[in-house]
């Protein structure tokens, strides 16, 4: 406890502030861009279940395990889940919400190009959480 | 200073003992037990996962077992015991009383950690360390699920029970002599983290009935089928462990803060920001549990508050590495084993804490989330930074502990093992979780990038477990066989330099 003076500490301590600052502004700003839902966005309701995902798209037609979209849409998707908690991931399109039984969790996205990604379950819900997979197939637009 | 040498005595007369060196060294010997075993199923999880496909673990179910229980021992049964051990040893010396305030209190939170830890072993759930409704609820099999639930429920009482005694032996029992602020810091980190413990484990204890009651079918507090919410639970685990992770490293950094000066034969940079980083981080580490739950479904609000909640907390921490490179900064530093594990430490608790800044802005979190990154980030922390720093701590008590030397050559050989593991398997798996690569997951399919970073940590982690096979073999040469110490000055370092004052206990 000398009487040395404090200020590299000082100085210091100032840097990592304005960086947390930076970093706090800057994924606000972000987020707040990313939550925005495009009006004329698609609704997909997506359940989960121990262990695999089915998809429902507006037009009622129903999808296990495969998800089909076009180049050039938006998509919402409403997540739900019949039994315990799941989270749906596309992680090529930083897609990822949880599936809760008894809430309906909202995510977004406009795939760009057409091709294949993989679907997974991020959120641990037992015995095949491990291969709670699916393929997202992007396809160019039909009309 | 002597940390209670005595002539070797029958086992029972320590374990019925309550003198605070004899409970410290239960707590030692507990709490390593525990960080081999719990190691052990680390390497488990590294080898099953070296290759996609089933290697060693013959199925899903028992691998979800022993990562659950792996998380779960190193936690409770490891690092919080590991440092009771160390609190108790130094805690009373360093605030010059003849022991803990209340030794029979003392000895009766050394001895639920036995039982708990034999509830969690014997019954080997497999819900994870955060035991998530409504899976914990509805389909997790019993009894492994209860036995958890009630070996937690004992292992909390114990570290409450341990929190009301350190507070009252710092802050009452102090010498009259001694003002608060010539505590020493690793007492300081003591007295903090206590009244962390005493602050945040209600909440979970709450829960953890709830969640016991909702088993039993008696009540729906966390079951949808039953009109009860999940992210309830959520908010009262994480209301409880956001603060519990600083309860985890602020004793390390407490050890460090005795090895750093004392190796580098100069006083501490700044005796009075240590305190005050110590002190704000018990506060602010209460604003930002919900930064586990970003995937939730939490409102934008939500989110922000939390995020800022979180990085507000990151100067206390960065406070630390400060203080301690400016602590090293022109000394005469001996880069001895201790001293080598300290450095290592504070190294990796930089990395760390730069992993965490990212998982706390919203956006970036939607990446990492319950990949193998956050696996990467925590584990810096627990084994990078605790471990680190109560390893070398350990070594530096041996001496004083048993009288003997270790040796220093494979104490060196250990450190540089375990931190040339430590960076292939947590660096890799941050790597490997900006991949996509979930965690908890028994097998993989065979994507070139996950398979490749998985064999880069599995063969971190397996240097890891040779070192520290070295390590238990040095050690248990060493206590019996060793050279004698100079008990007096055993590192050669010279005695004056960290403290205000000469920590010295009439009844020692
Ligand atoms: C600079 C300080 C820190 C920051 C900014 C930070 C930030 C975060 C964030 C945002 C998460 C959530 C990641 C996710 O699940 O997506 C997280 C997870 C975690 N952190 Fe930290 N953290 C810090 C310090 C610590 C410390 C000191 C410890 C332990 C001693 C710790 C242990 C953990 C654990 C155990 C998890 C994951 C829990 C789990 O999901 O199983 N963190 N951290
Ligand atoms: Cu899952
Ligand atoms: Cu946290």
């Amino acid at each position: 406890m000398g009487g040395h003076s404090n200020w590299p500490e000082w100085i210091y301590i100032g840097v990592v502030v304005a960086l947390m600052v930076w970093v706090g502004a800057e994924a606000w700003e972000a987020e707040r861009l990313v939550e925005h839902v495009p009006e004329d966005a698609e609704t997909i309701i997506v359940t989960g279940q121990q262990w695999f995902w089915t998809f429902e798209h507006e037009d009622g037609t129903k999808e296990i395990g495969e998800l089909h979209v076009e180049v050039g849409k938006a998509y919402k998707f409403e997540i739900v889940s019949t039994d315990v908690n799941h989270s749906f991931n596309i992680h090529d399109y930083v897609v990822l919400m949880d599936a809760i039984p008894g809430r309906v969790n909202t995510v977004w996205f406009a795939p760009t190009d057409a091709g294949t990604h993989d679907i997974q379950c991020r959120e641990y819900c037992g015995l095949i959480h491990y291969n709670m997979r699916g393929t997202l197939i992007v396809e160019e637009p039909h009309s | 200073m002597v940390l209670e040498l005595q002539k070797p005595r029958p086992i029972w007369q320590i374990m019925f003992s309550t003198h605070h060196t004899d409970v410290g060294l239960l707590y030692l010997i507990t709490s390593l037990g525990f960080l081999f075993l719990g190691g052990a199923l680390a390497l488990a999880i590294r080898a099953e996962l070296f290759l996609p496909g089933a290697q060693i673990i013959g199925d899903a179910m028992t691998f979800n077992r022993i990562f659950t229980v792996h998380g779960t021992t190193l936690i409770f049964l490891f690092i919080i015991p590991f440092a009771s051990a160390v609190g108790n040893y130094y805690v009373p010396i360093m605030v010059r009383y003849k022991d803990m305030a209340y030794p029979k209190l003392n000895a009766i939170a050394f001895w639920m950690i036995p039982p708990g830890g034999a509830l969690i072993w014997l019954g080997f759930a497999d819900f994870t360390w955060y035991a998530t409704p409504p899976y914990s609820i509805i389909s997790a099999p019993g009894p492994a699920a209860d036995m958890w639930i009630f070996g937690l429920k004992i292992l909390g009482i114990s570290s409450v029970l341990g929190a009301i005694n350190f507070v009252v032996t710092i802050l009452k029992c102090k010498h009259p002599d001694m003002s608060i602020g010539q505590v020493p810091l690793l007492a300081w980190s003591f007295l903090s983290s206590s009244l962390i413990i005493l602050v945040a484990i209600p909440t979970f204890a709450a829960a953890l009935l709830m969640l016991l009651t909702d088993r039993l079918g008696v009540s729906g507090f966390f079951n949808p089928a039953m009109g009860g919410d999940p992210i309830a639970y959520a908010h009262l685990f994480w209301f409880t462990f956001h603060p519990e992770v600083y309860v985890l490293v602020i004793p390390a950094i407490g050890m460090m803060y005795e090895i750093i000066p004392r190796f580098s034969r100069k006083p501490i940079y700044s005796y009075n920001s240590g305190v005050f980083a110590f002190v704000l981080l018990s506060i602010v580490g209460f604003s930002s549990w919900a930064h586990h739950m970003y995937a939730t479904g939490m409102s934008f609000t939500e989110k922000t508050v939390f995020m800022v909640g979180t990085l507000a907390a990151v100067p206390a921490s960065a406070m630390h590495v400060f203080n301690f490179v400016a602590t090293m900064w022109n000394g005469r530093i001996k880069f001895l084993t201790p001293m080598m594990w300290s450095v290592g430490g504070i190294a990796l608790f930089f990395s760390a804490g730069a992993g965490g800044v990212a998982n706390a802005a919203m956006p970036l979190d939607f990446t990492t989330h319950d990949t193998y990154w956050v696996v990467g980030h925590f584990h810096l922390f627990v084994m990078g930074t605790i471990a680190f720093g109560s390893i070398g701590f350990f070594y530096y008590m041996f001496p004083y502990v048993t009288g003997r030397m270790y040796n220093e050559t494979l104490g060196k050989v250990h450190f540089i093992m375990s931190f040339v593991g430590t960076v292939l398997v947590f660096f890799t798996q941050h790597v490997l979780g900006l991949y996509g690569m979930p965690r908890r997951i028994f097998d993989y399919p065979p994507i070139p990038e996950w398979i490749a970073m998985n064999q880069i940590a599995t063969v971190g982690a397996m240097i890891i477990g040779v070192s520290m096979a070295i390590f238990l073999a040095n050690m248990i040469y060493s206590s019996g066989k060793g050279k004698l110490a100079n008990t007096e000055d055993p590192f050669g370092v010279g005695g004056k330099y960290y403290y205000p004052f000469e920590a010295k206990n009439p009844s020692h």
